[in-house]
């Protein structure tokens, strides 16, 4: 209750603040202005089609990284050799900033989804990878020794002690993967040009149509708590089994 | 010297209300050791936390040293139970112990004076720079009987302090009660489930009764004041108070079931 | 000696890779390793990081101390307040939701294209992280604690400089590293969009213009700053948080 209190606050002060003149309406419209331009947009094939192309590269982004970091980090968690022999150059490889790629993304794809995937992916993927390495060392030594003991094979190791171990990490590497894909996929459409909302703002900017920027910016936010909020039941619902939903590993 | 008069706490959850004191009286003189014993869950930790100001009472009066209690008193220190969780663990044992000492506003050369020797008083000098989190449980809970100690109280509370230390490590926690009690002539208020414990101890026993609590009944425990763990404890005298006591506490889980 | 062949091992390996495979491309986008290190040297001279490199630096200290202390500030003021915190939660998971770049172009409306625009920028895209986790660590800060503090009568600032703020600080550690990178991102995309100098705005110009290889030089020089930013952040923290790392370490063994 008190939450919608809040929001309604945030409301009211972007109207008032532009109509009592304390903000130049020309730099931040009226909530009710920014609510209409919202209404126009969202009945043209335009936006819609923006929103699927986010989408898009957002999913298809998320699925690769998703995929390559379970795969990469249960195969690199599971050799002690692999793991001591990968983690200097995880650590370095992980810091450089996704941003750095843009300027080779623009060479490679211009202004394609292939732009977008190309940041996204790489963004993704070690949130994913950091989250199934901390799983993956997680395994519990006494569970792995029992599984040894009864002469379970590799495979059997994986799928019946490292993955149910490793699992709730996964889901938290997708979480935290899903909202930083988004974020890659509207700034790659915003500076580079690749198709999707992040382009219509920056078309909203450069044509001086402010009430839709921020239109616009709003259903990024938007997206983003929808996402979150989706992931976050996801995970709730699948790990209802698992005794505990672990607390985060800072990553 | 503590007075508790009337005391009378209700907790409201919604529209339901559950009374968990119903009328507590009872005073511990200046100078005096008192045990306060009840079954579990009769509202010991309540009725310590009306004490130390940390809860307001539903009714009735509580004063110490004369005057009425309405928030954490300057010359009341405690000792919680959760030695683990009151000790600060991103403080050195020092830190702690002189944290309460900085905000009395003491001079730095009087806060050293009192850590080294509240320290000491509870053995554990050499221990300073260390975190409370290296030391083990019982040392835990001599750091925080130090930092209660350096508090220079006149009034200590406190609440079931050795609950969760092993047997032997609590015979000689009980004993440095003792010695410090002696030493310092503070006054002592001592929560406890344990009845060997609280007659071991006190001066007088205090029985609670089970939840809405009243005061069951009081003895004085006229035990030598020179006391030790062999040979108190084979006393017939403090087998006697001991049965008296647990026959109080029977009573009371008793009438409550009814 | 096995210590430092496992850490040094696979990036010598790729490192050696990369030259070797690329030492006779003709791929224009791929130039050979050996040209990119060249031109490394060539590019990245004193003036250069004193031109483009240092103020980009200057940008990101300034707009992430701003984030930080903000950050903090109004999130123990939140986390200490249930009514308020009830109240504003919602609103602040949607601005943390929002992709940060989107907010260059709206910050550009109010602020023109100077360092003002840049800084603020990072401001608004990092105070989030900081906050939210600064209530959460506030939130979550242990009742017994409290009651001590109070029962020693340790009360207003004391409180939260000596109990508080130390009590959260593992959360808000958290939130300021995930700060960090958004930091940095922003830094370079706030570049991109209009300035005049800066380490984002030359990576742009050396792509526009087709210096490939000057183009892979800033790439990797943004890579290592990027690393050397998160060493530094790892040093500081095992610094200030020690005494949790203990802690955690002897719980865990118990």
């Amino acid at each position: 209750m008190k939450g919608l209190a809040g929001l309604a606050g945030l409301l009211l002060l972007v109207e008032a603040l532009p109509r009592l003149g304390l903000v130049d309406d020309g730099y931040l419209p009226p909530a009710t202005r920014i609510a209409a331009a919202l209404g126009d947009e969202v009945v043209t094939a335009e936006f819609w089609r923006a929103v699927g192309d986010t989408l898009t590269g957002w999913a298809i982004g998320l699925a690769i990284a998703v995929a390559a970091g379970v795969v990469i980090g249960i195969v690199i968690g599971a050799v002690p050799v692999l793991r001591a022999a990968t983690a200097s150059t995880v650590e370095f490889l992980r810091p450089i900033p996704s941003v750095a790629l843009i300027p080779l993304a623009v060479l490679l794809y211009g202004t394609d989804l292939g732009s977008t995937l190309l940041l996204v992916v790489y963004a993704a993927f070690w949130q994913v990878l950091v989250q199934v390495l901390y799983g993956v060392a997680d395994v519990d030594p006494i569970a792995e020794e029992t599984a040894r003991s009864f002469r379970f094979g590799t495979w059997a190791r994986i799928r019946n002690v490292l993955w149910p171990t490793a699992l709730p990490y996964v889901f938290t590497g997708v979480r935290l993967a899903a909202s930083v894909a988004l974020v890659l996929a509207v700034t790659a459409e915003l500076v580079i040009g690749a198709p999707g909302l992040g382009k219509m703002i920056a078309v909203a900017q450069t044509s001086g149509a402010v009430p839709d920027m921020y239109a616009l910016i709003a259903v990024t936010g938007l997206l983003g708590v929808a996402i979150n909020l989706a992931a976050r039941l996801f995970e709730r619902r699948t790990l209802a089994w698992h005794q505990s939903v672990r607390g985060e590993v800072p990553a | 010297m503590l007075e508790v008069h009337g005391l009378r706490k209700t907790y409201k959850s919604g529209r339901r209300e559950v009374e968990a004191l119903r009328d507590l009286t009872f005073t511990v003189d200046t100078g005096e050791l008192v045990c306060l014993v009840g079954p579990s869950g009769c509202g010991k930790t309540t009725l310590l936390r009306c004490i130390a100001g940390l809860l307001e009472p539903s009714g009735g009066k509580i004063s110490l040293d004369g005057h009425e209690v309405s928030g954490p008193a300057p010359g009341l220190a405690m000792v919680f139970q959760e030695y683990g969780r009151s000790l600060f663990p991103w403080m050195s044992v020092r830190d702690n112990v002189e944290l309460p000492l900085k905000q009395k506003k003491l001079p730095r050369t009087r806060r050293a004076e009192l850590v080294e020797e509240a320290l000491g008083a509870v053995g554990l000098a050499g221990t300073e720079s260390a975190y409370p989190w290296q030391l083990s449980g019982g040392m835990q809970q001599r750091v925080a009987i130090a930092r209660a100690v350096a508090y220079e109280p006149s009034t200590l509370l406190m609440d079931e302090p050795f609950a969760a230390v092993d047997a032997q490590t609590r015979a000689d926690l009980e004993d440095l009660v003792r010695a410090l009690w002696r030493r310092l002539g503070v006054t002592v208020l001592f929560i406890t489930h344990d009845i060997d414990e609280a007659v071991y101890l006190g001066q007088r026993v205090v029985m609670l009764s089970s939840s809405p609590t009243v005061v069951q009944d009081e003895v004085t425990v006229d035990l030598p004041a020179d006391r030790d763990q062999l040979h108190t404890r084979a006393d017939p005298r403090f087998t006697e108070l001991r049965t008296h006591v647990y026959e109080q506490i029977q009573q009371a889980k008793l009438s409550q079931a009814l | 000696m096995k210590r430092i062949a496992y850490v040094l091992g696979l990036p010598v390996v790729l490192f050696a890779a990369w030259f070797l495979i690329s030492a006779g491309s003709e791929n224009f986008y791929a130039p050979p390793l050996r040209d990119i290190l060249q031109s490394f040297g060539k590019t990245w001279t004193l003036d250069r990081l004193d031109a483009d490199v240092l103020p980009s630096l200057l940008r990101l200290a300034a707009g992430y101390a701003l984030a930080s202390v903000i950050g903090v500030a109004l999130g123990v003021a939140i986390g200490l307040s249930r009514g308020l915190r009830a109240t504003v939660e919602p609103v602040l998971e949607f601005f943390r939701a929002i992709p940060p770049p989107v907010l260059v172009p709206v910050i550009m409306l109010f602020a023109g294209i100077g360092d003002g625009m840049k800084i603020i920028v990072i401001v608004f895209g990092c105070v989030w992280p900081v906050l939210l986790n600064t209530v959460e660590g506030v939130r979550a800060v242990d009742s017994v604690q409290l009651d001590t503090a109070k029962a020693y009568g340790i009360g207003g600032p004391a409180r939260i400089r000596e109990v508080i703020l130390p009590a959260a600080s593992p959360q808000i550690v958290a939130g300021l590293r995930q700060a960090l990178s958004i930091a940095i991102i922003l830094m370079v995309i706030s570049e991109m969009f209009a300035a005049s100098n800066g380490l984002g705005f030359t990576i742009v110009q050396f792509q526009r213009s087709f210096a490939i290889p000057e183009m892979w030089s800033g790439i990797i020089l943004l890579g290592l700053l990027g690393f050397l930013l998160s060493l530094l952040f790892r040093l500081a923290e095992r610094r200030a948080l020690r005494w949790y790392h203990g802690l955690r370490s002897v719980v865990r063994g118990r």
